[in-house]
């Protein structure tokens, strides 16, 4: 390594910074079965924007426990309730995460998870009501790949 | 999935509110994506679903994948109109069923 | 191929360095405690306040922090007889939170009958052993880090107190040789990432003080408890250096001098980190 110990070479190849990168997987194109999920779960019809929130941060300190709460807008009476959520995540080996069942009994249309992102990605839900009409929404979760100890 | 499942709701609620839940199960969740030290793929074990009932009626249910992390947690809500018991379940993929049961009161 | 990540990487640089900024907020608002004179630190500050606010939440609330399923089976296990005395845990020391509380905080303390000090996994292995003449349980195994967890907290919010005074100094000293040395190929110590450089990343991660005050703790990573001396052999691997043993000389006294580093910190186990 010539005249640069090894401690120059890391501080010359990043080192410490007080606000920096964090390393971002290439957002791949999503290659898994998301879009296949979706269809099977509405039929093929399209599902509008609105109605449901999704609060997940915006950087993951890990991707193994991702905190995911989420909250669709509706009365949740009999004649008008959401009756199923579908969650899938488009840049895991399996887009699959979870699949919801609300009744009238649930109250709110209101629930939380954690889960697992491979890497930086969209984590897409898909809401189907008690009328059959569809919601969706989507966001992007920065996942950071590190953590001293491997 | 031996240990008890962590519940908490309220002992008691007033007729018509609705209340918050929160669950909490001890299960590696082992996503059928890891391989052992001699590069063995390691099988997929996890809980693949839960389900609430009160008075026999569902409230809320869930089909979960390997994305779910390890020690699922689980929160959701119901709305209380009468007094009586909660039943939990979790299934595991080895068919194996964790269950329990909490009761609430109506608030006079 | 290259060309077309190479300018997306720079567009990325620029919007996470800003959200970046927002996510993990700004030093002045990182709370910490006013450190005794001589203290390396002028405010000693917990590894909770580096991180984000979503594994702060996690910590927060009992019923959702995944630890507690450590302290509810390590409380079964208290009451539960093993080893040819038929004694359990209680036998001799009743109810765990009465006569354990403060015993986690003043952890590693002298031990006059080993002529050396102890920490809390080698109590537990002491007590298992010779007082119940049970089998030991092994370093990182369930059972230890579920007990070693639910003995600190029960001195949960009390402020770390470990004594480095009388036979403890050497201890104490070694520890501090230990944390300024540089080490593996990275040819870092310690002190290079945790006191030169909190509050900056390496990397991908946000350093922190480096403090102990919530250990065992929950890993989002692992998705389990690890237990103190694990974190220290992975800071080790991770400048590519050969850890010591856990439980070893060696890391018994950086173990105290690093408790002596967050003296007065509240004992947040179990807490939850990245
Ligand atoms: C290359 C940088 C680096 C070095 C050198 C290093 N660590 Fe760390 N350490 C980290 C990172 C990254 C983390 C996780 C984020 C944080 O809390 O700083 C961490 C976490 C910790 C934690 C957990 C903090 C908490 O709040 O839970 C302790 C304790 C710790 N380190 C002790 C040590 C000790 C002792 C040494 C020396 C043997 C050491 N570290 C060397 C990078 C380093
Ligand atoms: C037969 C009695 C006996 C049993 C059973 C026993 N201990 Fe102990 N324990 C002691 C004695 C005596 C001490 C004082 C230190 C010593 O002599 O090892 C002690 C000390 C301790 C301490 C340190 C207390 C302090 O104030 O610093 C802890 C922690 C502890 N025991 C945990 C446990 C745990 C956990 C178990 C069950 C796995 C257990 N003990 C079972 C007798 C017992």
């Amino acid at each position: 390594m010539g005249a640069i110990n090894r401690r120059q070479a890391f501080l010359l190849g990043g080192g410490f910074v007080a606000l920096t990168v964090l390393p971002m997987a290439a957002n791949a194109e999503p290659s898994n079965d998301a879009a296949e999920l979706i269809k099977k779960f509405t039929g093929g019809k399209e599902a509008a924007k609105g109605k449901i929130t999704l609060d997940l941060p915006e950087i993951a300190e890990n991707g193994n426990t991702v905190p995911l709460a989420l909250t669709v807008e509706s009365p949740m009476t009999a004649e008008n309730y959401v009756k199923e959520v579908l969650f899938v995540a488009d840049g895991n080996p399996n887009a699959g995460v979870a699949t919801l069942m609300f009744t009238p009994m649930s109250g709110k249309a209101e629930a939380s998870i954690r889960i697992r992102l491979a890497q930086t990605q969209n984590v897409i839900a898909v809401a189907k009501m008690s009328d059959g009409s569809l919601f969706t929404e989507r966001k992007t979760v920065k996942v950071t790949i590190g953590g001293c100890g491997g | 999935m031996a240990d008890k499942p962590r519940i908490k709701l309220p002992k008691e609620a007033k007729k018509g509110e609705i209340i918050q839940i929160k669950t909490l199960v001890s299960h590696l969740m082992e996503s059928g994506q890891r391989k052992d030290a001699q590069g063995k793929p390691i099988p997929r074990k996890i809980i693949n679903k839960f389900a609430c009932e009160f008075n026999g009626k569902p409230v809320f249910s869930c089909t979960l994948e390997p994305a779910i992390s390890a020690n699922p947690y689980i929160q959701f809500d119901a709305r209380i109109d009468e007094e009586g018991t909660f039943k939990f379940a979790w299934t595991d993929d080895d068919g194996s069923v964790v269950t329990a049961e909490e009761k609430i009161a109506l608030k006079a | 191929m290259s060309i077309r990540y190479g300018s997306l990487a720079v567009l990325a640089t620029a919007a996470l360095t800003l959200s970046a900024m927002a996510v993990f907020g700004q030093e002045a608002e990182r709370k910490g405690i006013p450190a005794p004179p001589g203290h390396v630190f002028k405010t000693i500050i917990s590894g909770y306040q580096f991180r984000t606010k979503e594994t702060r939440a996690l910590q927060d609330d009992d019923l959702e922090n995944p630890g507690f399923l450590a302290v509810e089976r390590a409380a079964d296990m208290w009451k539960t007889v093993d080893g040819s005395e038929g004694k359990s845990c209680m036998s001799c020391h009743g109810e765990a939170e009465t006569t354990m509380k403060g015993v986690g905080a003043a952890m590693p303390k002298w031990s006059e009958k080993l002529n050396k000090p102890v920490n809390l996994e080698q109590q537990i292995n002491i007590c298992r052993t010779e007082h119940m003449k049970a089998q030991p349980w092994a370093f990182k195994s369930k059972e230890l880090t579920d007990m070693t967890t639910f003995i600190r907290f029960q001195s949960r919010g009390m402020p770390v107190a470990v004594k480095t005074d009388g036979p403890m100094s050497p201890w104490f000293e070694k520890g501090k040789e230990i944390y300024y040395t540089r080490v593996g190929q990275l040819d870092l110590a310690c002190a290079s990432c945790h006191e030169k450089n909190n509050g900056k990343f390496m990397r991908a991660d946000f350093l922190s003080q480096g403090q102990t005050n919530g250990f065992p703790t929950y890993r989002l990573r692992d998705q389990r408890l690890i237990p103190l001396h694990e974190r220290f052999e992975g800071c080790m691997f991770d400048v590519r250096g050969v850890p010591y043993k856990p439980l070893s000389d060696e890391f018994l006294a950086l173990e105290l001098y690093v408790a002596w580093r967050g003296i007065g910190l509240p004992v947040e186990t179990p807490s939850v980190r990245n």
